[in-house]
């Protein structure tokens, strides 16, 4: 059944609290650590930062706290604005990117953990291994077996406008941690993350495999486990809409047979 | 401890190929099912304080047998089907899982026999 309760080896217990420091606008940041070589359970560490000494974003704040505080805190980040999905956390309650999320979104502390429901590596790093298996598992390349053309392969603009609000997808594995039927049954519901890659090869024009694309799709785990709770939509840091992406996978499973 | 990798976890036994029938007809018998208990409930409602001759009559009318048939059918159908999901949801011991989905089958169909057989038996008379 779900595990309504966390694994005695999951508990959060509480943290270090390192000094804070002196200023006039302090923040407080409550950070999930984790370490895999100590043997112990994860805690909250608690860091003051002083705002005028920081940028504005949470990811300034938990780098100034790498950089000035304590170097032992992990996470990824890379391209700091929202288009490498490298920094995709939980704060303050939703899955989103750190780099994006200004600071003075949160009223009081600013709360960090990892992405839900994921193994955790250490501190802020999930282990996406299984969520890149399921991107390869719907070949998320173009299929054609018609003869290559001299140039590209032609798209009017009508066709390619079919891609907007599905290309802009940056994989950072926001939507598919937020959703409950991947928090059950991950291990063979693809999520709305792959999902949505997965329409955006149904419907591109140039594709040649959208049958055998369904076929992959069409099963009561990888796809029907979507109940449209709109969790994704919600917490898609880039404004995308994963479950309307499914739904309209849905309705080309129904189209080709009715 | 498993290696085998990753991408071959993903692909497992491969997709069932099927799962849109069930999707399908839990929205068709969802459609079905709005305007069939509305009219469940006007018969009901208009039943009340009636004794139980004025009650057998107005329940073995025709017109009435058919719409509680169809209401019983739709409605333990898309019980079946929705329970099914709950089950799949949340049930994750392939053991249990199986008894489960069985379990949920043979109670829906149950209760669907039972209720046209006692709507049949008011529609002849008996």
């Amino acid at each position: 059944m779900v595990e309504l309760s966390l694994p005695q080896n999951s508990r959060v217990g509480e943290g270090k609290s390192w000094p804070a420091a002196t200023g006039a606008r302090l923040k407080e940041f409550q950070v999930y650590r984790w370490n895999p070589d100590d043997g112990q359970n994860p805690t909250v560490d608690s860091y003051t930062i002083d705002l005028d000494e920081c940028g504005p974003m949470v990811l300034d704040a938990i780098i100034k706290i790498k950089n000035e505080i304590d170097p032992t805190l992990t996470f990824r980040r890379s391209c700091r604005e929202g288009i490498c999905g490298s920094c995709a956390m939980n704060i303050d309650g939703t899955n989103t990117l750190a780099c994006t999320k200004g600071i003075d979104e949160v009223d009081g502390p600013v709360k960090i953990y990892p992405l839900p429901h994921l193994p955790v590596v250490k501190d802020l790093v999930p282990d996406l291994t299984r969520f890149y298996a399921q991107h390869r598992s719907i070949e998320p390349w173009l299929q054609t077996v018609s003869p290559e053309p001299q140039r590209e392969w032609a798209q009017s603009k009508d066709d390619r406008e079919k891609l907007d609000g599905l290309y802009e997808c940056i994989l950072c594995a926001c939507c598919s941690t937020s959703c409950p039927s991947y928090w059950w049954n991950g291990d063979r519901y693809l999520g709305p993350a792959v999902l949505l890659q997965a329409y955006r090869w149904l419907i591109d024009s140039r594709d040649e495999a959208t049958g055998d694309r369904l076929d992959n799709l069409e099963d009561p785990f990888r796809l029907y486990r979507c109940h449209t709770i709109m969790n994704c939509a919600k917490a898609c840091p880039k404004g995308l809409n994963p479950a309307k992406a499914i739904a309209e996978i849905k309705k080309m499973m129904v189209e080709r047979r009715v | 401890m498993s290696l085998r990798t990753p991408l071959g976890k993903v692909r497992g036994l491969g997709s069932a190929k099927s799962g849109t029938e069930h999707w399908w007809m839990q929205r068709v018998t969802a459609i079905a099912n709005i305007p069939l208990t509305i009219g469940f409930i006007i018969v009901l409602v208009s039943l009340i304080g009636a004794d139980h001759a004025a009650v057998a009559a107005r329940l073995g009318h025709p017109v009435i047998v058919i719409l509680q048939l169809a209401f019983i059918v739709s409605i333990t159908w898309h019980m079946r089907l929705g329970m099914q999901v709950v089950i799949e949801d949340y049930v994750h011991h392939e053991g249990w899982k199986i008894a489960c989905v069985v379990a949920n089958t043979f109670f829906s169909a149950a209760i669907a026999i039972a209720g046209i057989f006692a709507i049949l038996k008011l529609g002849f008379g008996a």
